[in-house]
């Protein structure tokens, strides 16, 4: 068990330095001038100076990355050329957002990709089982935008029962103080239960848009997956004991049908992060991905480094927390093999 | 109190039995009142003419076709048969776990202790299962949840039928534990089954059918997929807690020599009907279905040696394609003209216990046969096979003469000198070695030309390393392989490419070793065209189509793709491809262990004449010790990387000397019960290959450890030419 997590953390370290790496090249793979290529042609000859002694680009390349390093793990992503802020401040500031919507969108669904799985599984080759698959199969190649159009037109405009944008109505969104970024407990935390609600249908939309993608995915593998165990003799053994068919499958077969869907939505969230910044773009969500957008038009080349090492970073840890889940499903990973 | 969720199941339920009742049900019932009856008497079991049946693409699959018999209380009934003959099924519908919503109980009553339980409700059918009949299957491997400790899996079943919670199950579980004999059970509650042995499983789940004392135990080839030592352990395991737990048993098995040894009655199924019934003695004595007969002939055994095995032509029909009448018939030696159309019925032979379904035996036939005479039939038999016998014994003499008319010291097709396979451990991030799994240790053997040499030993003792080893089939080997003459373990990969095509090898499992995107002819050619064998492809379909009527196959079949043959099939598919390049020398990797006794036996006899018309020499590698003594002419034991003793087959069969080759040809189960062979029984597993046990390697199981035996390996002792062993106890012996 230790080995297999160290071994996990290693590979997560090689992989984060691999990307640190590209990033820090993007710099460079610009075509041109670095620092003419962030100032624009018409910057002055001082400014452009500047940059590059900021940036330190007339230092060899290898002393340029190993300071960047040296900053990027001691959290400082440099200032954005834009806003004159600290780039590692900005990402504080929009990424309770992003969280908050991807975060909601996952809950959507795991909750609903695992539930209709499960029903389409045990009533597999019925009604239920076609429909179920069908919708999902509409859904995996639903283009996010058209169905986040869809949405808009149905719900926010001939039945207008949810907002279509932000985050908050703009007159509640002055009192709500910000704590945790999370507009969901700042609102709970406050008592605010008014907003809360406001709050919540804000992001019922923008949930749904971004999670029908993963949700469909994962109502497939759990199907697959659940089918797969149900055919094993264990499954048969269980029954042979006289256990209740509920039984069987909470117990027996849930567990280890689990093993890829956990898989699988380790790897969605990668994808939830990616379709956050459309995601964001169509509900005007102000969140990472509006802002790391921003930043790629304005190349605020710093606040696109900063953004990009963050996200990978976090995809990565999800995907830490994936492996920890499979060593708790499965023993033959926790517990060492001794008679095989 | 009443969940909203009781409503609705119960309202469905009402449905699902309105609908049964109106479609199905009524008749059904009204129809098994007129029909089937309790028997009265102390009966545990009797299952009357039961029919169960599967829905597939290709039509209805008549899995189970009719079949009654009775299980007394305290009795072993093993039902044994070909592959695909319904035994499954017929647990299943005994357990009522039918899979659904395929398979149904067309017809037929199924008496428990007096009670119907073919029309249960599904809370009175959960009753039943586990608590008074439990099952155990096949595969100890896939039957146990990998994710739960065994301890939770046993309790679980405890819990569901007794009233018994917490520490109370626990101690219950462990007291079953203890009960199938594995050691230090309490701690061994909190264990995984990947931290067991096959065998070890195989007890828990013998645990966990007992667990709540069922009336009948149902073992679906519970020892299939073990070794003969353990084989002998576990069928020794339920015998003696079949007389512990005063219970019944069906056993179910293909290896006759399993229910010799264990079975009071057994009956012999065909293509979803039973053909036979008796006691093992009058099926093995006198046996009166042309099946049973046949199927007895073709078992490999030693008094058939250097004759060709008797076969069953053809194959067993599809359970889709029945006929109406006898489905033997396509295959019977004796069929009659009435036999496809009229279904043959069960009768008793004089009299007794014995029946059997075959119109040569029907007192009052259907259509005009010459009956036979059982007494007759019996008398038949007996001199047939005294008659084969003789013709075996001339056959032998004939053979022997030939051996020693040819120089003893011929020279060797193969010769193995020191032979190592080490695979490697690696462990950790930067792949350290911290160890070798001692595959193959320090093996010297030869193989002469057109002869066999059998390697035998259970599973993890070496042998498909040594066969891949031989081959130089990527695995790390040490020492030398003399082919012909040549060294071939130093040669480059150019100069190993003739011997490529010399050295073939044919797999255990057919499907796996066809690419299964290829048509037949294709792989066959495949190996001809790399080895540049015929000149143009005209000439290499010809030689292709001799080659598929050679193994027993049609020519127009080269166009079909692997997956549209039998079992059997493509074992000959495997053995053309290896034929196509006019190799010498053949790794047999247990070639036959997958297939049915007909269907080895029409392999066997194939891979015989081949090797007089090509004059090929087979290292025959195997587990089937019956195989080996129709078949090889010299075998080789192996444990545990290195082979404990060698010798010609009747050296070995007659006068085995090493403890464990003692031990190995006890165990394995013999269908002529009066041997006299005292049983040898092995305690515990075979150790790891990673960890052997110092000195010599089988020290901790063997019945005659002396203190010597743990400090260094024994050398070989020579008692003839040809035999020799690696033991203590003949330290002296030269
Ligand atoms: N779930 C199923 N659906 C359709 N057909 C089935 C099903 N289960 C079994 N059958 C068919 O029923 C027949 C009998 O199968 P069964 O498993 O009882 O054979 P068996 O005697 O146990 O063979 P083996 O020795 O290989 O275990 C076969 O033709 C098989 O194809
Ligand atoms: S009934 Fe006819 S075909 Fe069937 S076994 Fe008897 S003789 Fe052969
Ligand atoms: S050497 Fe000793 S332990 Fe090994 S087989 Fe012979 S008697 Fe048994
Ligand atoms: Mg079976």
């Amino acid at each position: 068990m230790f080995s297999y997590l160290l071994q996990r953390f290693l590979s997560i370290g090689l992989s984060l330095l691999a990307v640190s790496l590209l990033v820090f090249l993007m710099v460079h793979l610009i075509p041109g001038d670095a620092a003419v290529a962030i100032l624009g042609e018409r910057a002055t000859e001082k400014a452009l100076t500047e940059l590059r002694a900021e940036m330190g680009l007339d230092k060899p390349l290898y002393h340029q990355y190993a300071k960047f390093l040296w900053d990027v793990v001691h959290l400082d992503f440099g200032r954005s050329f834009k806003t004159k802020q600290p780039v590692i401040e900005e990402i504080k500031r929009y990424f309770p957002a992003t969280a908050e919507l991807t975060l909601a969108a996952m809950a959507f669904s795991i909750l609903f990709g695992i539930a209709a799985g499960i029903i389409a599984a045990v009533s597999r080759g019925t009604f239920l089982d076609y429909f179920s698959m069908s919708i999902s199969l509409a859904g995996i190649s639903m283009p996010i935008f058209w169905l986040g159009l869809m949405l808009i037109l149905l719900f926010s405009y001939f039945l207008p029962i949810l907002p279509s944008t932000g985050r908050l109505d703009v007159v509640l969104d002055l009192d709500v103080q910000s704590r945790t970024g999370f507009y969901l407990i700042d609102t709970l935390l406050t008592g605010n239960f008014t907003a809360f609600r406001n709050a919540v249908a804000h992001l019922i939309l923008p949930a749904i848009t971004l999670g029908t993608i993963p949700l469909a995915i994962i109502a497939r593998m759990t199907r697959s997956s659940l089918l797969e165990v149900l055919n094993q003799p264990y499954i048969t053994t269980a029954y042979a004991k006289g256990l209740p068919r509920w039984k069987v499958i909470r117990k027996h077969a849930m567990k280890n049908s689990m093993v890829p869907v956990l898989t699988i939505i380790g790897l969605e969230f990668g994808y939830l992060l990616g379709g956050a910044i459309l995601t964001e773009h169509i509900f005007s969500w102000p969140g990472l991905g509006s802002w790391l957008r921003a930043a790629v038009e304005a190349r605020d080349v710093r606040a696109v480094q900063g953004g990009v090492l963050f996200v990978a970073s976090l995809f990565m840890l999800v995907n830490l927390i994936v492996d920890m889940l499979y060593a708790y499903v499965d023993p033959r990973i926790r517990v060492g093999n001794e008679a095989t | 109190m009443m969940s909203p969720f009781g409503d609705i199941k119960a309202y469905l339920g009402l449905c699902v039995n309105l609908k049964k009742f109106r479609f199905s049900q009524f008749p059904l019932t009204f129809h098994k009142i007129l029909c089937y009856s309790n028997p009265m008497d102390d009966t545990l079991l009797s299952v009357q003419n039961l029919k169960t049946y599967f829905r597939t693409p290709e039509g209805l699959a008549r899995a189970v076709d009719g079949i009654s018999f009775d299980i007394k209380p305290n009795e072993i009934f093993a039902l044994v048969g070909e592959s695909g003959c319904g035994k499954s099924v017929t647990a299943l519908s005994l357990i009522q776990l039918i899979a659904q919503p395929a398979g149904f109980i067309a017809d037929g009553a199924i008496y428990y202790k007096g009670q119907d339980i073919t029309g249960l409700s599904e809370v009175e059918k959960r009753k039943i299962q586990g608590n008074d009949i439990a099952m155990i299957f096949q595969e100890p491997m896939t039957s146990l949840n990998p994710v739960f400790t065994i301890g939770n899996q046993i309790s679980e079943a405890i819990q569901e039928h007794q009233d018994l919670r917490g520490a109370a199950a626990r101690n219950a579980a462990i007291e079953m534990l203890d009960r199938v004999g594995i050691p230090e059970p309490a701690a061994r509650y909190d264990e995984y089954p990947h931290q067991m042995s096959g065998g070890m499983k195989q007890r828990v789940m013998i645990a966990m059918a007992l667990s709540c004392r069922p009336g009948l135990l149902i073992a679906d080839e519970p020892t299939t997929a073990l070794d003969v030592t353990i084989q002998a352990q576990i069928l020794e395991l339920i015998q003696r807690l079949q007389q512990e737990l005063q219970m019944a048993v069906l056993l179910i098995t293909h290896d006759l020599g399993v229910v010799a040894n264990i079975a009071d009655r057994v009956a012999v199924m065909y293509a979803g009907k039973i053909a036979e019934m008796g006691t093992w003695e009058q099926l093995y004595e006198t046996p009166q279905h042309p099946y049973t007969i046949k199927l007895l002939e073709s078992t490999p055994a030693r008094d058939k040696r250097g004759t060709a095995l008797n076969t069953i032509s053809g194959r067993v029909p599809k359970a889709t394609a029945y006929n109406d009448g006898c489905r033997f018939a396509d295959r019977c030696p004796k069929v009659m003209d009435g036999c496809d159309t009229i279904i043959p019925t069960l009768h008793a032979v004089n009299g007794s216990e014995h029946s059997v379904a075959c119109h040569l035996y029907n007192p009052e036939p259907p259509f005009s046969v010459r009956l036979a005479d059982p007494e007759l039939a019996i008398q038949e038999h007996a001199t047939v096979v005294s008659a084969t016998k003789l013709e075996l014994e001339t056959e032998v003499v004939q053979q022997s003469e030939r051996v020693s008319e040819q120089p003893t010291a011929s020279h060797p097709q193969l010769q193995v000198k020191d032979l190592c396979v080490h695979y490697p451990i690696q462990k950790g991030i930067f792949k350290r070695t911290v160890g070798y799994v001692y595959a193959v240790d320090d093996v010297t053997l030869d193989i002469p030309r057109g002869k066999t040499l059998a390697l035998v030993g259970e599973s993890g003792s070496g042998k498909t390393s040594f066969g891949k080893a031989v081959l130089q089939l990527g695995v790390p080997v040490e020492g030398d392989i003399v082919y012909d003459g040549v060294n071939i373990a130093t040669t480059t990969r150019q100069q190993m490419h003739p011997y490529r095509k010399r050295m073939q090898i044919i797999f255990q499992d057919p499907y796996a070793s066809l690419n299964p995107r290829m048509p037949v002819g294709r792989i066959i050619q495949e190996g001809m065209q790399t080895h540049g064998i015929g000149a143009s492809d005209e000439e290499r379909q010809t030689r292709t189509a001799e080659l598929m009527l050679r193994v027993g196959l049609s020519p127009d079949m080269v166009t079909r793709y692997p997956h549209e043959f039998s079992g059997g099939q493509r074992q000959r598919i495997g053995i053309a491809r290896c034929l196509a390049v006019d190799p010498e020398f053949i790794v047999c990797d247990e070639a036959t262990s997958a297939l049915d006794v007909s269907v080895q036996a029409q392999i066997l006899n194939l891979l015989k004449s081949l090797q007089v018309d090509f004059n090929l020499s087979y290292l025959f590698i195997t587990h089937n010790l019956s195989v080996v003594e129709y078949f090889a002419d010299e075998v080789a034991v192996m444990y545990l990387g290195r082979i404990v003793e060698r010798g010609t087959t009747e050296e070995i069969f007659d006068a085995p000397k090493h403890p464990y080759t003692r031990a190995l040809l006890s165990a394995v189960p013999k269908m002529d019960t009066q041997t006299g062979v005292e049983k040898i029984r092995l305690e515990g597993d075979v150790p790891s290959p990673i960890n052997r046990p110092a000195g010599c390697h089988f020290h901790p199981r063997c019945p005659e450890v002396m203190p010597v035996c743990k400090e260094e390996y024994p050398g070989a002792t020579h008692f003839t030419q040809t035999h020799s062993c690696h033991c203590y106890l003949y330290r002296d012996a030269e």
